[in-house]
Order: C-alpha cells, then structure tokens, then sequence
C-alpha cells in the first residue's frame, strides 16, 4: 500500500514565499494570543495548592463552592475533572506550615457533605520560592535543549542548517505553547516536558529532510539547490506522514485512554507533532533556501 | 552477510537480559509515587534558627556564669547571632573577658562606652557550620521517625544546601505523615507564674523580664481546627527539655480511657526533674511542646523517679505519633514545608490502568497500520517495536529507574516514534526496489542509507531528552528516562534485530520479491 506515489512531485521550494507567508502570520497570530490571553500558569510555577477530591455520588458544584467560601482562602478555582463526581480545587495560596491548607479544605467538605462521602485522591502545594525556582529551570532547559540541539546540528551539518532547523523549532513551540495558551489548559511541569519533547521530535523530522538534501546534494551534480531541494522534501514525504502518522496514532490513544491527569501533556503533543510536521516540510527547507538569498550558485550542504 | 549465528546470540543474551530483569515486575519495576500513591515533601530547613537557638543557650549559659563569678553586668541582651554585654565594674574587666575566652563561638566585634558595652557574635564561619549540622542532623532525625513510624522503602534525600526531599511510598495521610515529619518537637517543661494576673498582662501587653506568654490550644467543635486557647505566663528560661528524655511511649489511662505519653527523663533529667518538683510543690509546671502549652499540672509531690505523664486532649494516634517524635528527638531548627505532593492509592491504580490500556490500544494501531502499509515487512517492524518495550522494561529494573505517569507517556511516545527508524529503511529499500534492484541489494542500500539519517534523527531527540533528565524533578525525570532508553532501543531492535530477520530470510531461499 502506498498513501504518497513514488514518483510525486509537488512544487514545494516554488511556493515557499506563500509558506514562509503563512507561517509568519502563524506566528504573529501565536505571539498576540500569548500576549493577550496569556498562559495559566499552574501551581508548579506560581505556587499554590491543589487538591483533587471525588464524591461518591454526584454533587452540585456549587454546594462545593459555598462549603468553601468560610475558608481564607483567597483566589480560588474549583473545577470538573474528568467525571462529575471529581473535582480540581486550586488555590493561589501555598502554606508553609506542615498543618497545610489542604487539611482546612478537607474538614470544611467533611463538615458539609459528611466525613464518608468523598476521597481526597490527590493534594499538591508548591511554596512560592520552589514555583520560581522551578519557572527558572523550565526555562533554562528550554534553552540548553536548544543550544544543544544547534551545536549537534552544526556539527552534523553546518551552521545554517543549525540555524534554519532552529527556526523551525521555535516556530513549532511558539505555536504549540500559543495553542496551548488559547485552550486555556494550565501550564505545569509536565507540559514544559511535552514541550521538549516537540523539540526533540520536530527535529528529528527536520533532520531527516535535511539528510536527503545533502544526500542528494552530492549526487546531482546537474540540478540547480532549489530543485534538489524540492526532491528531497517530495522523496521524504512518504516516511514523513507516516511517521507522524504512527506517532500521532499513539497519542490520540493516550489523549482519550491515559486519563485526565496526562491528558493535557497528550493534548500538547498532539498539537506540536501537527505543527513539527507541518514545519518540517515547508518552513525549515524554505528559511534554508531563503538563507541563501537568490544566490543559485551556492549549493553546498 | 555473515554471522547470523552471532547476532542471534546478541539479540537472544539481550532478550534474556531483559527478562530477568523485568521479572518479578512487582519487585524490579519501581513505581513513582504518582503510581502507587504515596507522599513526596521538600522541606526546607530554617537553619538560622539553630544559630539563634545556639546563641540562646550560650547567653542563658553565659549569664549564670556571670553570676556565680559574681560579675555584675548593666545589661546582657542577644538577639539573632549577636550577644551585648555591658559590665558594671571597669575592674571586672580581666575576669569577664577570662570567662569570655570559654566561648570561642563568638568573636568580638566592638567595645565601647564606659562602663564598656561588650559586642559578641557567632563567627560567618561558625555560624556555617552550626547550620551545616542542624541540617545534618534534621536529616537524621527525620530518618528516625520515618522508620520508627513504619513506612516501607522511604527515600530521604539531601538538596542544595537546607533542603530535604523525602518520598514516602504508600503513605495516604499526608496530614499525619506532615506533622509526623515536620514537627519540631521540642519539649520544654517551664514554671508558671500564678502570681501576675495573666488577663492584665495580656491586655496591658507588658510581659515582665524573663518571662514569656504561652498559650493552650483547644479545639473548635464547629470547625475541626485547633485554635488559641487560655494564656499563661511562664518562664522563659525552660527547667528542663526533651534532650534529656530516654524513652517516651504512648499509653492509655486507666481511669478516663485517655491517651497519654509517658516519658521517662535520663540521670542527669531525673535529677533535675526531682529538684524542680521538690522546690515548688503546689505551683504549676507547663509542659510546652514547640511553643504550645500541652498542659499545666500542679506539682503535687516530689517525683524523684525520672517519669512524667503528658497529657492533653489526644487522640490514640496523636499520642502515639508524638511519643515518635519524641523518642527521635527533636530538630534542630524549624522546618518549611516547599512542596508537598500526594497521591492516593486508588488515583495511582486508575493511572496505571489507562497508562497500560493506551499503551496496549496505542501498539495495536501501530500494528494495524504498519501491517497493512508495509505487510509482512511492517509486522515484522512490529515485532521490533515489542522487543523494543521489553528492553525498556528491562532497562528500567536494571537501572532502577522510576516508572511515572508522565513516564507511562513517554513510552507511548516511544511506541509511535521507534517503527521511524524501520519506516525509513523501509522506505529507502521501496526507493531501491523501484530502481530495479534485487531484493538482496535493495535491503542493503535501504539498511546502509537509512542508517545515518536514524542516527542523526534519535541524536538529536536524545539531546532534548537528557536535557529534561538533568532538569527534571520525579515525574519529568520518569518521562525522560523511558524516553532516552526507548530511543536507544530502538536503535537496536529497528536497525540491528529487523537486520537479522531479513538476512535470516534471504540465507535461507532465494528470495525474488519483497513483502514491503
């Protein structure tokens, strides 16, 4: 079976002005929902406490909500999770005492839904110095993963390519995390590891690309750089779609299988494996080629 | 190509590596805390208060001797690491500083007026060290409890400089376990003074030299919480402190059923113990635990056999988890709990199921789709991919890595990432076939061409993966180990393993056309 024919050749490098175009404005579109809905950042990175209760039976949300008005709580969210009878309650305060805030919440729903109607299936609290502590290691791994990434990449190829696979990636991230913000998701550890994982990925896709030029690069010596880097996306395309196929299969089975808990950072991959693929088809190629201007002549890989 | 006979032996010793190590899987898979419940704390400890308790101690100390030496001083105040004294007698001034020498802790840092004002303070170096123990010894302590209280394969792990990181799998009562772990419990026993009119100095706000203003808790019957009972003025130097406990047990009273913690003082405790009780029968003594009074008796006779009663409104396990903290004696210095993270059991289980459902749902679409794009080629892939879980596996109880939640992900990941290294060989030899090249040669262009392109690819992902290791607290930390070992494997059984089931086939026959 063949989902791509073998002799498929679609005029990628010709339209690549329309994809950078589309592209660009991907990004800018990214870059103004980021700065205008901004992210939910989760309690790992803004301290706080949560506390993940299920009922025995359904209640209403509200009674949830006035049992914990008493409490001194401050900015407080209480949401669905999962099924009806589970909830998420996050609260922006953290507590330094070992008697711990969580232990006030799970009083006050004792004390109006009675003490055996109800587990307390998770707690977490995250004190406001680990939340910077943890902002600034989440970040500064994003950076070592890409400086990383850059010297293998020029070191393997050269530093333009290093370059233009590094645009690609931070044009999937923008978008994943910008995706990400628009949902409205929480953004917590878990999701800056998905985060590096489209690095990792989206590379992996650019790199193969990336190979076939050079491969080809060396071999035709009477085709123009545009061309041979038009065949080399048509050659690949086939492992390109199917790979992210399987890829893509396994997650949409962990996104609606592997439970609310994991399923943000399912979600996350979902998005950055579509976006990674699309990058890596028209956007990396298309900057390299745009690197080098015009200049026909310089086709050395 | 040669050498099938050795490369079976490689994949059969791998295979065989793997399975010893993945069974039992109770035992060689360690589950994270998200998986199997359990607590995980970070506690930070607050060792600038064992500097100023140390100071406390040397000033109270410093102070009686002053006395004995019959060295009259103005005033002696400390406050955080620094020690003031003013001596009232110039010609005290040989003998005060004699006395001085016996506390080389402290360096002096000024001297001035007349009669000269005295300024001592804990050397930085000093100060350092004393932290540096007070960690040290939380750490111990903490350990202590930890196994008196029974918990099956804690981890306590020192980080940085004062923090403590402490996984308590199993455990499903963060409150008792926090307060288990976090409380101070220092025991002080201190004289109340019932001759001051304790309202009048509460509302006055002017508590005399040398004393302080404790309270009782009690518990709110509506809420549930404790809250601030009764004040008493006590003493604040204590009489006597849990340091000289050799044994406290819970018990349970006979006449009310109620739990009490008896404890049981060492010599020199006794002694004092029988001092104390025998200079003030008929007034009370407070037994005070971190700042809270727990009771207030009233000394009734002399108690010369070194035993004391704590009583208060317990419950059984209250009694019992401070008769712990007891035995263990007390920290140092106070801790902060930073992050607190918990999990029941029947969250951890719910986990493992839908991790395992999506992987297994997961693998059989692979499958699917790899058998009917590349047909026997694409199963064979497959059987690749599993041999590819089972070093994972392996590879997990053999390094005793910890398998998460966001673990689980990971090798879902791996799952649909590892057929990559086998779809674009396939592809290349599909290229190579359409080329009209035998079966034989096309198989090993595809292998040969398809190996750089693996490399390079898995290189990269690998980097963002052992990133995320060295970043990684638990969870993260899971995911990129399964990641990492996954695209390792991967490399082995999509290059190496499927390798062999072609070059086992063509030995064989004469094959004239590929399954692909």
């Amino acid at each position: 079976m063949q989902l791509i024919r073998p002799d498929i050749n679609l005029d990628f490098v010709g339209k690549r002005k329309i994809f950078l175009m589309f592209s660009l404005s991907l990004i800018v579109l990214s870059i103004l929902v980021l700065f205008s809905k901004g992210m939910n950042y989760g309690i790992d990175f803004t301290g706080g406490t949560l506390v993940q209760v299920q009922f025995n039976k359904k209640i209403n949300i509200s009674k949830l909500r006035t049992s914990l008005k008493p409490l001194p709580l401050g900015d407080t969210v209480i949401q669905n999770f999962g099924s009806e009878r589970e909830f998420l309650i996050r609260v922006q305060k953290s507590s330094r005492s070992t008697k711990g805030l969580e232990n006030n919440i799970k009083i006050a729903i004792e004390n109006n839904f009675g003490k055996d109607s109800f587990k307390i299936r998770r707690t977490e609290m995250v004190g406001p110095k680990v939340g910077a502590d943890l902002r600034n290691k989440a970040l500064s791994s994003m950076f070592f993963a890409l400086i990383g990434i850059l010297i293998y990449v020029s070191f393997r190829f050269r530093f333009r390519q290093a370059i233009a696979s590094v645009i690609a990636l931070i044009h999937d991230v923008l978008i994943t995390v910008a995706v990400f913000s628009f949902s409205g998701k929480e953004f917590s550890l878990p999701i800056v590891a998905a985060v590096l994982t489209i690095i990792g990925y989206s590379l992996n896709d650019t790199i193969v690309v990336f190979d076939r030029i050079r491969e080809n690069n060396l071999r035709s010596r009477r085709q123009g750089f545009f061309e041979v880097v038009n065949m080399s996306i048509n050659q690949t395309l086939s492992r390109t779609i199917l790979t992210s196929g399987t890829t893509l299969v396994a997650v949409l089975a962990f996104l609606f299988l592997g439970g609310e808990i994991i399923s943000d950072v399912a979600f996350t991959l979902v998005v950055g494996i579509i976006a990674g693929t699309y990058s890596s088809i028209y956007v990396a190629s298309s900057f390299l080629l745009f690197s080098y201007g015009s200049n026909e002549s310089a086709k050395k890989i | 190509m040669g050498g099938l006979r050795w490369r079976l032996g490689v994949i059969l010793c791998v295979l065989l590596g793997a399975g010893y190590y993945i069974y039992p899987p109770d035992e060689r898979i360690n589950l994270g805390l998200d998986l199997q419940g359990g607590i995980h704390l970070v506690l930070e400890v607050q060792s600038e208060k064992a500097v100023e308790s140390k100071v406390e101690r040397y000033y109270n100390e410093v102070k009686s001797e002053l006395k004995s030496k019959d060295i009259r001083v103005r005033k002696i105040v400390s406050k955080g690491r620094s020690l003031t004294i003013q001596i009232h007698r110039e010609n005290d001034r040989t003998r005060f500083l004699e006395l001085m020498k016996e506390y080389p802790d402290f360096i002096s840092t000024k001297v001035s007026g007349n009669p000269p004002v005295y300024s001592f303070k804990i050397s930085n170096k000093n100060a350092e060290k004393i932290k540096e123990q007070a960690v040290e010894q939380a750490l111990e302590t903490i350990r202590n409890r930890i196994d008196q209280f029974g918990v099956r394969e804690p981890t306590l792990q020192r980080q940085g400089v004062r923090r403590i990181i402490i996984q308590l799998p199993g455990v499903d009562d963060p409150a008792r376990a926090k307060s288990l772990i976090g409380k101070t419990a220092l025991l002080e026993f201190k004289m109340v003074d019932d001759t001051k009119n304790v309202s009048q100095v509460v509302e006055s706000g002017e508590i005399p030299e040398g004393f302080q203003l404790l309270y009782d808790m009690r518990r709110d019957r509506g809420t549930g919480r404790t809250i601030k009972g009764r004040p008493y003025l006590v003493k604040k130097e204590s009489s006597l402190t849990g340091n000289s406990l050799t044994d406290a047990r819970a018990t349970i009273g006979d006449r009310f059923n109620e739990p009490y913690v008896s404890i049981t003082f060492d010599g020199t405790g006794s002694d004092i113990f029988d001092r104390i009780t025998s200079n003030n029968i008929g007034r009370r003594l407070a037994i005070v635990l971190d700042g809270v009074i727990h009771s207030a008796p009233t000394i009734q006779e002399r108690i010369s056999q070194g035993q004391a009663q704590i009583t208060g409104s317990f419950t059984l396990e209250e009694a019992s988890d401070l008769a712990i903290t007891l035995r263990a004696g007390a920290l140092p210095a106070p801790v902060d709990v930073l992050e607190e993270r918990n999990v029941g059991p029947s969250l951890g289980s719910d986990s493992i199921r839908s991790g395992i459902i999506s992987i297994i749902t997961g693998f059989v679409l692979v499958l699917v789709f790899m058998a009917i794009y590349y047909k026997l080629s694409g199963l064979i892939a497959v059987l690749a991919l599993l041999l590819n879980l089972v070093i994972l596996s392996g590879a997990l109880g053999l390094f005793g890595a910890t398998l998460t939640l966001p673990g689980i992900a990971g090798i879902v990941l791996t799952v649909g990432m590892a057929v990559d290294a086998n779809v674009l060989i396939f592809e290349r030899i599909r290229e190579e076939l359409r080329l009209g090249k035998t079966v034989r040669s096309a198989i090993d262009s595809g292998f040969g061409k398809a190996f750089l392109t693996i490399l390079d690819a898995n290189v990269t992902t690998l980097i963002a993966a052992l990133v995320l290791l060295q970043f990684g607290t638990g969870p993260i930390k899971g995911f990129a180990v399964t990641l990492s070992i996954g695209i390792v494997a991967s490399m082995f059984t999509a290059i190496f393993c499927t390798r062999f089931v072609y070059d086992s086939i063509l030995s064989s026959k004469d094959v004239r056309s590929l399954s692909i």
